[in-house]
């Protein structure tokens, strides 16, 4: 399997205060990696540093020559400037497909898909809806779709089931392992959400202003990391 | 209402405001949805008065005004274009600095050589009869540039003010789009200033698009209802600063005012 990223004692902060380091792991094609963590563990960090948001303070982030930037999809979390961004669902998850072509314009394919993903994500009844108007699951579904429209070959996502219902959440663990599986695009995944890891995915990060653990999930069931944060994770 | 446009439209001067109002209006207009969104609006506001400030020392040292003016304000909108985006109150308070001290240059220059006068106060204020037909020319050449730019980015310019980190991560040249955009905002704001003065133009693009999001709630709506009324408030403006004398600029950002106050009353009661 080709490898895409690679991760060499990395280590990310800002104002001289380093939020993570020792960061060593490497992404190959198909897989479905699960980054888990305590809230301010540098999970977020890493992520947009992986996607070349922010810039490292220590190591290296490689990316293989493979590793196409239009074929990336990526959900952040929801900014407080969009909240009174006016603009249609539609609107929103078209503008993934903003790089797929040089053509200025989206063509028919493009709308195709858009509506396609909207399905996937049970949107198309609001797609003229206004994003402003949506409750937080909705907007983070449109943001997903959008994310979706993007991702040919790599989906990063960032607290992904976040204001979701439970029965939406299952879907949508079901639709990641289905694009996972049948599609071979390759997941990275930052979360809360162990259980739903352990279950889904093929390997985990685990961070703790360092790295704690990185290997495959039953390694990490295995490890004695995996028990005490399984542990205090029932505890809470 | 025909008559009167008849004999208005016989002055030569109003026609040019008239062709260069409405140009100014489109282009302002549909530059001002994304600024705004941004949270770039003072940027507009900086440029006038850097602008002001290079149009006096133009004067002084006796270039051609828009010639020399149009590539300082350029320069100026990627310095401002930075600071704003290295965040916080420091971007915001560097605008400010801009914009008090070119201001300054410009009124110490002008009052050294040939004092305060009409010239200068029509820069500061807007004046209809300063556009002569090298304006028009001018005017009509940049703005079907800044408005075929807009439509060929159009689908870029809504992604990168929508989200940043989302576009940058899928491989749009974020920073270079922002200039672009900073580079059309530059170019409308000395076009506009001859007409509506370097303390008013900044209206021209701020309110026409927060009328319009008061009204809407797509985008693509929002960026032609944000044309309409922009486009239609400067008509009505020139109208009255024809009947009762009023000065341009100014009547023309009273009209957009009154728009804004009845776009949000409406906005309130459909709440």
């Amino acid at each position: 399997m080709t490898e895409l990223l690679r991760c060499e004692n990395v280590a990310f902060g800002y104002d001289g205060n380093i939020i993570s380091q020792d960061i060593n792991f490497s992404v190959h094609e198909g897989e479905y990696l699960c980054i888990v963590g305590e809230n301010g563990s540098g999970k977020s960090t890493l992520m947009r540093g992986l996607l070349g948001l922010t810039a490292p303070v220590a190591g290296k982030i490689k990316a293989s020559a493979s590793l196409c930037r239009n074929g990336i999809g990526y959900l952040p979390q929801q900014s407080p400037l969009q909240s009174d961004f006016p603009a249609s669902v539609s609107e929103v998850v078209l503008s993934g497909r903003q790089n797929k072509h040089f053509w200025p314009f989206y063509n028919r394919e493009d709308k195709k898909v858009a509506i396609n993903n909207m399905r996937l994500l049970q949107i198309e009844s609001i797609k003229n809806k206004s994003y402003q108007q949506l409750s937080g699951g909705q907007k983070q579904r449109v943001l997903l779709a959008r994310a979706l429209c993007a991702a040919s070959s790599m989906l990063f996502l960032d607290e992904p089931v976040t204001g979701f219902d439970p029965l939406i959440e299952h879907d949508f663990y079901d639709l990641l392992d289905h694009l996972n599986r049948r599609h071979k695009l390759t997941i990275i995944m930052v979360t809360h959400d162990i259980e739903a890891s352990l279950e889904h995915a093929t390997h985990i990060l685990h961070l703790a202003q360092r790295q704690l653990f990185f290997g495959t999930v039953e390694e990490y069931r295995r490890s004695e990391i995996s028990a005490l944060f399984l542990r205090e994770g029932n505890h809470a | 209402m025909l008559e009167l446009m008849a004999t208005m439209l016989s002055y030569p001067f109003m026609i040019r405001a008239f062709v260069v109002g409405i140009l100014i209006a489109l282009c302002s207009s549909l530059l001002g949805v994304s600024l705004v969104l941004k949270r770039y609006s003072m940027i507009g506001d900086g440029l006038s008065h850097v602008a002001f400030g290079s149009f006096a020392v133009a004067m002084v040292f006796n270039f051609a005004p828009m010639t020399f003016t149009i590539p300082v304000v350029i320069l100026a909108a990627f310095l401002l274009l930075r600071l704003s985006s290295d965040n916080g109150i420091q971007g915001d308070a560097a605008t400010a600095l801009i914009c008090s001290s070119a201001l300054a240059i410009g009124i110490t220059t002008a009052s050294m050589t040939t004092g305060l006068n009409t010239d200068i106060n029509n820069f500061l204020f807007g004046s209809i009869l300063a556009l002569n037909n090298h304006d028009v020319i001018l005017s009509i050449v940049l703005s079907i540039i800044v408005l075929t730019l807009f439509v060929i980015f159009y689908n870029k310019l809504f992604t990168v003010t929508f989200d940043e980190p989302f576009a940058s991560a899928c491989g749009t040249n974020v920073h270079g789009y922002n200039m672009l955009l900073a580079f059309l905002t530059a170019i409308t704001i000395v076009l506009g200033m001859r007409m509506m003065g370097a303390l008013l133009i900044s209206g021209l693009i701020v309110f026409p698009a927060l009328t319009a999001m008061r009204l809407c709630h797509h985008f693509r709506q929002t960026i032609i209802w944000s044309a309409v009324l922009s486009v239609g408030c400067m008509t009505a403006g020139l109208l009255f600063s024809y009947l009762w004398g009023a000065p341009t600029g100014a009547s023309v950002v009273l009209t957009n005012l009154f728009c804004f106050i009845i776009a949000s009353l409406v906005a309130r009661l459909k709440r």
